[in-house]
């Protein structure tokens, strides 16, 4: 609580600042793998009760060492007896080798590992658009788009909500604040949901954007080109994220702000008569500034997850409907990849706004995250 | 004296018109869901929405009724003529009979029908009957549509015979059929009674034939229907309980569990409480949807299931940090001290003490969260994974989509499981943000 004005001395400072960050990072950072641990063991778990994964498990191995022994010329003049025979010993090998014939609770650490290091396995059936059947690929290749659009999206909302609630919780009480807080409870509906009437609207009734996908088909050549043609197809995701969360974020931001207006020491620099911009920045936005990122990461963690259903409306080639295709498929594999890639893009949000929090808390930076 | 506090909120709650709003639109959803659950019984709404024989009667993707006449068009209905309201002549002969059966059907719309059907059954015959078609226009024309034998159950697709529509000029034999043969260019409706004549000689003395004609309209009912000609509006009803049903569920188990967890761990400290806390992080990192998608795909899609997940993974929920937070000073109470002084247990401290306290505040929380389960489980159906049973709206709107209802013009079936879906969500929203402001002592004096 020592926030006084007075600065320390400033190069000291600055050392002790950054160790006591890193040493914030590094526990943070270890605490979060650690979580990831569990969230993915337990994504393992819930995977494997049914028997899927050791299932495709050994679907594949079989599969593998048929091929092996088919495209070995040195077995080409065994009778097939001989050769079924190869090939189920050499399954019995890998396996042994895999460990599959031990039970759940070791195996499980050995997938454990294996996606905590993104090594996600083989699709059965889905492949990315340069061919590959890795798992990783596949994902790798639909993360920015949905980087893309929702980063955009998620941006966007956060600081059009929070400067329109400020400007509202000044003019709190008129026509325009109890405006949009009648217009609050539109956003029960998900983005998605908001989705479909602008599809209605704007490609079907009136059609002047396109109703899905990421670019025209062909490409566009130039790279201009090529970007606007993107940015006319993301213009209704967009706004349909936008218009779902708009108003409920101002709404919460308002009463946010206007319970923290009302606090002894805003009303202390009002009577001081300081400019209003002057309270406003420091007085009123400064303190709220770690609420304000915690919110937003939750708001984040909210939107990973509605991403799927609105990139499944909109055509958008991003991780929801690869999620969604591999569910058409019962690509089992691409669909666990997909869960463990959630729960990291999670855990780095988390982790950001975690590291945002301690540069912005005096309190973290000053003890060094002692809480 | 609780009575006299509930009656005090309400009157507040009576000053907020989005409040009674919020409430007209919650009563007249359980309403019609009651009414539902009463009216078609739940093995019944199964059963038709299997689809198949019980639709046969029914147009594929026919538009709301209302919605055409509101537009001031004059669209078809589906008429059914049947030989059982037709006088049948009958003319016996050496082993048989000769019937003559005339299907009537008096049309006096604008539009055209979508389908010409004729249903036949023949019971009971030694050998199969045969039958020549001729088809009589109003202004006494008359078309030949070939001879058939008849099966015992048989099914003429008038509109799919290829022959005919050539002979129509081109015209599908639905448009050909009823078109005005003076009017040029653009097919108009020739308005009038249509005679379906059935000429059929059987090989037996008392079997007769039954003949259904079905000239399909282009809207049905006030719902519609699909590409499965099945009733839009057994959906759109049994729609009702099941959503109110799951976000209702959804919502208790969440919120009452999440509470009472909170409350445990405050109330203990120690390692319970971290052991929470720590439960609660890993699964603010466990993504919902994804995981739903997860065991959708390799468990089953019952929508018990998926509530059952959505409860455990809404267990130790972000709600618990917030609890907490509220818990905390409420523990050091006097009141919570004077209850251990006269010796109450752990559990009876944290059910009767603790958690009634912070009840009121919950009650907003707990309304406003319906709706979001109500999407949840459209969302989970409009990716394929809804109940394979249940008539929901999620379903309705996952088969318009992979019809390409918007696509082919069929509006209304995406525009009314979306209605009631948003009518449903902002009903819960107005309400619980109304609540909000009653409950929420920090808002009360905004």
């Amino acid at each position: 609580m020592n926030d006084s004005p007075m600065a320390p001395p400033p190069r000291r400072g600055l050392l002790r600042d950054l160790r006591h960050m890193l040493l914030f990072a590094g526990k943070r950072l270890v605490a979060l793998l650690l979580t990831v641990l569990v969230g993915v063991y337990l994504t393992i778990v819930i995977a494997n009760m049914g028997g899927q994964v050791d299932e495709l498990r050994l679907v594949q191995i079989r599969s593998q060492a048929a091929e092996a022994v088919r495209a070995d010329p040195a077995f080409q003049d065994l009778s097939s007896e001989e050769r079924n025979e190869l090939i189920s010993r050499q399954v019995s090998l890998e396996v042994e080798r895999l460990r599959l014939d031990q039970p759940f609770v070791v195996r499980s650490v050995d997938y454990l590992q294996r996606a905590m290091r993104l090594d996600l396995g083989r699709a059965e059936q889905m492949h990315s658009d340069r061919g590959s059947r890795e798992v990783y690929d596949i994902i790798v290749e639909r993360l920015p788009a949905t980087l893309l659009l929702f980063g955009s999206a998620n941006l966007l909302v956060f600081f059009v909500s929070v400067f329109a609630a400020l400007f509202l919780s000044r003019r709190y009480g008129s026509t325009l604040d109890r405006s949009v807080i009648a217009l609050a409870p539109t956003s029960a509906a998900p983005g998605w949901f908001y989705g479909i009437f602008l599809i209605l609207l704007f490609a079907f009734v009136v059609p002047v954007l396109p109703a899905g996908g990421m670019v025209t088909a062909p490409p566009p050549e130039g790279r201009w080109d090529y970007a606007a043609s993107v940015l006319r197809h993301m213009l209704l995701p967009l706004v349909a994220m936008f218009l779902s969360s708009i108003f409920i974020s101002i709404y919460s931001w308002r009463t946010f702000f206007l319970i923290h207006s009302s606090e002894d020491y805003v009303e202390m620099a009002r009577a001081k008569g300081l400019p209003s911009n002057l309270i406003e920045r420091r007085y009123i936005l400064r303190p709220t500034l770690s609420p304000i990122i915690t919110s937003f990461l939750l708001m984040l963690i909210g939107l990973w997850s509605g991403a799927i259903i609105l990139e499944q409306v909109f055509n958008w080639p991003g991780l929801g409907s690869l999620l969604f295709q591999a569910i058409g498929h019962r690509d089992t594999p691409v669909i666990i990849g997909g869960v463990v890639i959630f729960a990291y893009l999670l855990a780095v949000t988390v982790f950001l706004l975690d590291i945002l929090y301690a540069l912005l808390d005096p309190r973290v930076r000053i003890e060094g995250g002692r809480r | 004296m609780i009575g006299a506090r509930w009656r005090e909120h309400w009157e507040e709650l009576r000053r907020y018109p989005s409040a009674l709003v919020g409430m007209a639109i919650i009563a007249l959803l359980v309403g019609l869901s009651l009414y539902t659950v009463i009216a078609i019984p739940y093995s019944q709404a199964l059963e038709k929405w299997r689809g198949g024989e019980p639709w046969q009667l029914h147009p594929v993707n026919a538009a709301p009724v209302w919605l055409d006449r509101l537009t001031g068009g004059r669209e078809a209905r589906t008429l059914i003529a049947s030989s059982e309201d037709a006088e049948v002549e009958e003319v016996p002969f050496e082993g048989g009979r000769r019937l003559r059966i005339p299907l009537e059907v008096d049309y006096d719309y604008a539009g055209f029908p979508s389908e010409l059907n004729l249903f036949l059954h023949a019971e009971g015959h030694p050998q199969r009957p045969f039958a020549r078609l001729a088809w009589q226009t109003p202004d006494g024309r008359e078309i030949a549509l070939g001879g058939h034998r008849i099966g015992r159950e048989d099914r003429i697709s008038l509109s799919q015979d290829r022959a005919l529509e050539r002979r129509l000029g081109g015209l599908v034999p639905h448009v050909g059929l009823l078109a005005d043969p003076e009017i040029e260019g653009e097919p108009q409706v020739l308005p009038g009674r249509y005679r379906l004549l059935l000429d059929a000689v059987v090989f037996d003395d008392t079997a007769g034939i039954d003949a259904e004609l079905v000239l399909y309209g282009r809207v049905h009912g006030i719902a519609g229907t699909d590409h499965q000609r099945r009733d839009l509006s057994l959906a759109l009803m049994w729609g009702t309980p099941v959503a109110l049903a799951f976000g209702l569920l959804a919502a208790v188990g969440t919120t009452v569990t999440t509470l009472v967890i909170a409350a445990v761990g405050v109330w203990y400290r120690g390692w319970v409480d971290a052991v929470i806390q720590r439960l609660t992080e890993v699964n603010m990192i466990l993504p919902l949807l994804p995981i739903l998608v997860m065991v959708g795909t390799l468990y089953s899609t019952s929508i018990w299931l998926m509530l059952g997940v959505v409860v455990v993974l809404g267990i130790f929920s972000a709600g618990i940090k917030m609890y907490r937070a509220m818990l905390l000073p409420i523990r050091e109470a006097p009141y919570i001290e004077a209850a251990r002084a006269y010796g109450a247990g752990n559990l009876r401290i944290v059910m009767r003490y603790m958690i009634p306290r912070i009840l009121p505040v919950l009650i907003p929380t707990f309304v406003t969260l319906i709706p979001t389960f109500v999407f949840l489980e459209a969302s989970l159906a409009v990716l394929g994974l809804g109940d394979p049973v249940l008539p929901t709206w999620g379903k309705v709107l996952n088969d318009a989509q992979s019809q390409s209802a918007l696509y082919n013009g069929y509006y209304y079936w995406v525009v009314s499981p979306a209605v009631l879906l948003m009518l449903t969500g902002l009903g819960f929203a107005m309400l619980g943000f109304a609540l909000d402001r009653i409950f929420n002592p920090r808002l009360r004096s905004l």
